[in-house]
């Protein structure tokens, strides 16, 4: 009982760095563009957010905010590059996924060059004091070593991840704002035609995708670890659009899926931990969650349709 | 006639515009990383010589960056090769890893005079990279399971299973994190050369063979049948395979060729310069930066080469920038910002339709 608790746990906090990916590339892909780029934001938002935290607490001392506003600051980093992908495939219609690519380069880039700049040629960020890590809001109502402390005593930034999915979810699909990014993504014409205005609700939904990666990035940098490095992200970004695709570009969809992740990850922590001690190559145990996933995709999903209008530009007047 | 005449026109037109925007692209890409440069208090002039002189001021600088950029030829050939029968070979990395594993493994236990030797581990890893790229048309024809999906988890799948490969006794070297070298007899270096640019200086003969498969491929692709309905499958999936053309035949065709050929970039990688494998914490890139390489070489086989030799030496010469304390990364903002220019070309022609607008407003007045 008290293993399937860590398993849990460990699966909760793998989960949602790329929770928060997939959600920015569900909003994105809904309004009608590709944003192959999340990598790149997850990568700026780790290193934005682990670096002003670090400078934070550093000239004001460990207070309760430094944390959310480096968080904040993590997500608006994201945000920029949201913003460039944004100008690139809205207005200059580009093509998406080479727009995408360029993202990968500029914003790993960038944050590297930075991070050299500003602590003295170091590519790995210095670590974020613990008081100035993201706290765990639930911890002190639970006793720690009890089953309810191990699975809840987590960063605040997995509560908001669940949360962030609800919310997502609730916008797509309850409200006006969500009709007119799913319109626009399926036809954007006819949105257009309704007085919609498709660059605006495209350029929201992905600069929201490169906030919410760059708080995924965020969320990795300063609650699971305490600093960026050069290989913190490498590839999650991907993960993270794999999973929205495998959750059928849908907000819950994509969380089962980071949690399959996830889970996959908190049972190869879990038995490769001293107290079970199993004797597997943690390089075969690795392969498990992307073989499942195939095979998943093979089985059960069935073809997963895309947005009718994703990844392609829109052209006023275009006929 | 005249129709087809104004196309040609058109053809020609194009061909010329895609490479003067590319051109544009890098001139703009390299005024980036200048302001960048700037902006952290360099000189970008002293900077872009420092890169400059890295890449040509001596023979064994010249040898490196053609060392350099004999892989991304390949994996560069990799991804143009799939984008131009429609589909996104993101698994470049992957199959890269394969060709690799499967050299070293071929270059250690076999043992053959050499003139058996290479050409059988080169032929066995581009046959694994092959298989491994099939799986991705495989699993895209017969599921529907979208390639860059498929790729991605496969690149995961091959860099732990390589790494699994290596830590077995007998293939890993004792206190290494590493394989047994290849023999002597499976590699591809060039002995002579390399006396004379110094024993470091890894010059081997892959940018031969890269070349050749370069030419084949271009033909397999403009001139034959095959590539033919290829290309028309990638141009228009539902009138190809009106016309009479095996959609899904070629959907596993074209991602088995485009498994060989970053197969190959492997195989060679480790024929040529490194002799082993070893274990990966995360993805060495060779399969992402031939991403970048199709791209900006227009996804044309010619236009890759160009495209190589230009990321090589960015990135070979590049690095010499810090000397004068210019942090390397640079290099990847240039190649981000090239790459987003050739996204955004538009933005030329805006700035030109701006440019002729003023231009005709003062002849007017």
């Amino acid at each position: 009982m008290r293993d399937l608790a860590f398993i849990l746990a460990t699966t909760l906090m793998y989960s949602t760095p790329l929770i928060y990916g997939a959600l920015g590339a569900v909003f994105s892909e809904n309004s009608g563009v590709v944003n192959i780029g999340i990598e790149g934001m997850m990568t700026i938002g780790a290193f934005a957010g682990a670096a002003s935290t670090y400078i934070m607490a550093e000239g004001y001392g460990h207070l309760w905010w430094v944390p959310w506003v480096g968080f904040l600051i993590g997500g608006l980093a994201g945000g920029l590059f949201g913003l460039l992908h944004a100008v690139a495939s809205v207005t200059f219609q580009a093509d998406q996924t080479v727009s995408g690519i360029a993202i990968n380069f500029l914003a790993p880039g960038l944050a590297l060059f930075l991070s050299r700049r500003l602590f003295e040629n170091a590519t790995t960020t210095p670590p974020i004091p613990l008081d100035a890590k993201l706290p765990r809001p639930l911890n002190q109502f639970f006793d720690l070593s009890s089953i309810p402390g191990i699975i809840f005593n987590q960063y605040a930034s997995v509560y908001i991840a669940f949360i962030l999915v609800f919310v997502s979810w609730f916008v797509l699909y309850k409200t006006k704002l969500g009709l007119r990014i799913r319109a626009v993504g399926e036809h954007p014409k006819a949105a257009d035609t309704l007085g919609v205005n498709v660059y605006r609700v495209r350029y929201f939904s992905v600069i929201l995708s490169g906030i919410l990666a760059g708080l995924g990035g965020a969320s990795l940098s300063m609650a699971i670890v305490a600093s960026f490095r050069p290989t913190l992200i490498s590839g999650q970004g991907f993960i993270a659009m794999a999973a929205m695709i495998f959750g059928k570009w849908k907000p819950h969809g994509a969380m089962l899926a980071c949690l399959l992740f996830g889970a996959t990850t908190g049972i190869q922590i879990y038995l490769g931990s001293p107290q079970v001690g199993l004797q597997v190559s943690a390089n075969l145990l690795s392969m498990i969650p992307y073989i499942i996933t195939l095979i998943v995709l093979m089985g059960f999903v069935g073809k997963a349709v895309a947005p009718a209008a994703d990844g392609i530009p829109y052209e006023k007047g275009d006929r | 006639m005249e129709v087809n005449s104004k196309k040609e026109k058109l053809k020609s037109f194009l061909i010329n515009e895609t490479l003067i925007l590319t051109l544009l692209s890098i001139v703009m890409g390299l005024l980036v990383g200048a302001l960048i440069i700037t902006l952290s208090g360099y000189n970008p002039l002293e900077a872009y010589r420092l890169m400059l002189e890295g890449i040509f001021s001596q023979p064994r600088y010249i040898a490196w960056t053609v060392i350099r950029a004999t892989p991304l030829i390949l994996t560069g050939l990799s991804v143009a090769f799939a984008f131009r029968t429609g589909l996104f070979n993101i698994g470049a990395e992957g199959q890269f890893i394969i060709g690799a594993l499967t050299a070293a493994l071929l270059g250690y236990f076999l043992e053959l005079p050499a003139i058996l030797h290479v050409p059988i581990v080169l032929c066995g890893s581009i046959l694994a990279a092959a298989t491994w790229g099939g799986i991705v048309g495989f699993l895209k024809s017969k599921f529907g399971i979208h390639e860059v999906i498929a790729s991605i988890m496969l690149n995961w799948i091959a860099l732990y299973f390589m790494n699994y490969i290596i830590n077995q006794p007998g293939f890993k070297r004792p206190g290494t994190e590493a394989s047994f070298d290849i023999h002597e007899s499976a590699r591809i270096s060039i002995p002579w050369m390399r006396e004379v640019l110094g024993p470091a200086t890894k010059v081997n003969w892959g940018i031969v063979i890269a070349l050749v498969i370069t030419a084949v491929i271009y033909y397999l692709l403009f001139k034959t049948t095959i590539g033919y309905e290829l290309r028309a499958v990638g141009y228009n999936k539902d009138a190809a395979e009106y016309g009479g053309i095996n959609v899904n035949r070629s959907i596993m065709l074209s991602m088995a060729i485009a498994g060989a050929l970053a197969g190959a970039a492997g195989a060679m990688h480790v024929m040529g310069v490194s002799f082993r494998v070893s274990v990966l914490a995360a993805m060495e890139g060779y399969g992402f930066n031939g991403i970048a390489v199709a791209l900006i070489g227009n996804n044309n086989p010619f236009g890759v080469i160009l495209s190589a030799f230009l990321f090589g030496g960015l990135t070979y010469g590049g690095s010499k920038m810090q000397t004068i304390g210019v942090p390397t990364e640079v290099i990847n903002i240039v190649i981000g910002s090239i790459i987003f220019f050739v996204a955004t070309y538009r933005i030329f022609r805006y700035v030109l339709v701006l440019f002729n607008r003023k231009k005709l407003q003062k002849e007017v007045q």
